[in-house]
């Protein structure tokens, strides 16, 4: 009875390899002439977006851990970059690397004493250690409190592009973005993610078997908070602010919302979410709170009459009119 | 008199503020326990439902006149009878799935209720007056009581007790334990499970209610003031554990009081203190004070 997912497998991996090799060209095509036509603030917003959505689903959907509390990491690395930037300025490489570090340790701490409950006092736990983070950026005298860290600035990569240049700075955002896909997309094809996708099927199987379960959850829980991170530290660069509002238990909720949306547990879901969720976002963002109102309504939907999401959605229309 | 060198009005002035927001912890944490005994759901929604409590005391007084006694009884039975009507409609759908989805369901109803009485009633709080036979204060020599404070307390203590006698030493509370411990069993001997997890849903909300219209006096009627309550409410029950109603009443007026001694001695860190307690509790005790090894 207990034994209903939370992810929905794919079909047949196999299935047409070269159709999806086709598909990934044409969409990573898309994705460089994209900015020609939509804003490319609203762009680089989306893909920070579903990158954290990515880190956050490597946990939901490949170890079946709900993490409530990823605005940690993701916010916590905001005010390092700005920090870094602003304050001791650092190469925007350099202070990239130090807060997505920075976020993967707050992440090993986190994670250790998370993964000693299962299930919703896992949640519960992440959610409060969270808590935590936010109070500390709240009242520590380096965070600006209620302002936030304003004005950081972009910076030059490698001294040579400058980043200032909206245009500039889309393309990194987008090839760091690519590079973290197709490395998520190594991982959990890899046998460490067969490992996790046991611990989350049967993870008492996991223990007999012989694995250090534990090792493996805080391993994947270390590198999904530092994804979180460097998806943080990408926000504050294009957005030029890190606030209070990047490390409230909301962003968690956010991050949860936009991977059930897209599709738990599958590799485009994160990113059909994610850029969903960040339309959803600008366009409801005249309306107050109507924002949290919608937010509810799309949570309560997905649960109750989707829970595979948008990806799973569309696949089951294409299995409907037999397009294979 | 000095303690530590607090002078002992304030240090009991904080210990009577722990004491009161440990009751609110405690008939929260409370709810939540009952709810997750029964329903294998974490009520991520009770938050808005203490919010809820709040708001309906106010609107009753505001459209229909009735004042602080009237909603101490009619706000928490409004919103149970709602509660069971959510429980009957949205939340029995999705039982034989992953709990996790419970809490996302809930947390889902929580956003729909806050932002609703954001976008009709603005973030800033709306008063909520002392009824005027709890006014005034009482002065104990070693401090000064306001009335409305000591009501609270003890009324608190009052309820989560009975709820505790209710569960544990009575005939309802027994088939109640048994339906937590064995549904497939206890419906064979001809109980209705279903029911009895539709009354404890209403039970845990309406209790959530009922702290919601003691709180309104205190705090103003905020739509966020369950919200951040709701996660300190989280913390209480990873550290008592959910399996026992004791365990639940106890760490909440416990944290409560830590709480309220952290903001005498060391002001900084009284939002933290229960999330590092917490920290501390899992790496002694991972199954929580009260937990049984799962």
């Amino acid at each position: 009875m207990n034994q209903a997912n939370l992810s929905t497998p794919v079909a047949n991996p196999r299935r047409g390899s070269l159709q999806r090799t086709l598909l990934t060209v044409a969409l990573i095509l898309l994705a460089c002439l994209a900015p020609t036509v939509l804003y490319p603030t609203f762009l680089m917003k989306g893909l920070c977006f579903a990158l954290f959505a990515m880190a956050f689903n490597l946990l939901i959907g490949y170890v079946g851990l709900l993490s409530f509390g990823h605005a940690a990491f993701f916010g916590a690395a905001a005010y390092i970059v700005g920090h870094a930037l602003k304050v001791w300025g650092l190469p925007v490489e350099l202070a990239l690397v130090i807060a997505t570090l920075s976020s993967a340790f707050l992440g090993t701490i986190v994670g250790w004493l998370a993964i000693r409950r299962q299930g919703i006092y896992f949640a519960m736990i992440t959610l409060a250690l969270s808590q935590v983070v936010y109070f500390v950026a709240l009242q520590a005298p380096q965070t600006g409190g209620e302002d936030g860290l304003q004005a950081i600035p972009r910076g030059y990569l490698f001294g040579l592009f400058d980043l200032s240049d909206s245009m500039v700075l889309y393309y990194v955002v987008l090839a760091i973005f690519l590079a973290c896909f197709f490395m998520m997309q190594r991982i959990v094809s890899s046998p460490f993610g067969e490992v996790l996708r046991a611990i989350r099927d049967n993870e008492p199987r996991a223990v007999s078997l012989g694995y250090q379960v534990d090792h493996y959850k805080l391993l994947a829980f270390t590198l999904s908070a530092g994804l979180s991170g460097l998806a943080g530290a990408l926000k504050a660069i294009v957005f030029q602010i890190a606030s209070l509002s990047d490390v409230h238990w909301h962003a968690s909720g956010e991050v949860v919302l936009m991977t059930l949306l897209g599709g738990i547990g599958t590799a485009m879901g994160p990113v059909v979410g994610a850029f969903t969720y960040a339309a959803l976002q600008n366009y409801l963002a005249p309306f107050g709170s109507w924002v949290f109102i919608i937010q509810g309504v799309v949570f309560v939907l997905c649960v109750l009459v989707f829970r595979d999401g948008i990806v799973g959605l569309l696949g089951r229309i294409r299995n409907r009119i037999g397009f294979n | 008199m000095d303690i530590f060198g607090v002078p002992i009005q304030a240090l009991m002035g904080q210990v009577l503020i722990g004491l009161i927001n440990g009751g609110f912890y405690a008939i929260l944490s409370l709810g939540l326990a009952l709810i997750f005994g029964l329903l294998n759901i974490i009520n991520f929604a009770h938050g808005a439902v203490y919010t809820a409590g709040a708001f309906v005391a106010w609107l009753l007084l505001e459209h229909l006149g009735i004042g602080y006694w009237g909603a101490l009884l009619f706000a928490p039975g409004i919103i149970a009878l709602i509660g069971i009507f959510l429980e009957k409609t949205v939340v029995s759908q999705i039982y034989r799935q992953d709990h996790l989805y419970g809490l996302l369901l809930t947390y889902g109803m929580a956003l729909i209720i806050e932002g609703g009485f954001r976008q009709v009633y603005g973030v800033s709080g709306i008063p909520y007056n002392l009824p005027a036979a709890l006014s005034g204060g009482v002065n104990l020599g070693f401090m000064y009581l306001p009335i409305y404070r000591g009501w609270v307390v003890v009324v608190s203590i009052l309820v989560c007790f009975s709820v505790w006698y209710v569960i544990e030493r009575t005939k309802l509370g027994s088939t109640l334990r048994a339906a937590t411990e064995n549904p497939a069993l206890t419906k064979s001997f001809g109980i209705n499970v279903p029911r009895l997890i539709t009354l404890i849903y209403g039970l845990g909300v309406g209790l959530a209610a009922f702290a919601g219209v003691l709180a309104a006096p205190i705090y103003q009627v905020n739509p966020l003031m369950g919200s951040n309550l709701i996660i300190v409410v989280f913390a209480v029950v990873v550290i008592g554990g959910m399996g026992s109603i004791m365990g639940a009443i106890l760490s909440g007026f416990l944290l409560g009081i830590i709480e309220g001694l952290t903001k005498v001695f060391y002001p900084p860190a009284s939002h933290l203190v229960i999330f590092i307690f917490m920290a501390a509790i899992l790496l002694i005790r991972p199954a929580g004070l009260f937990g049984r090894k799962q």
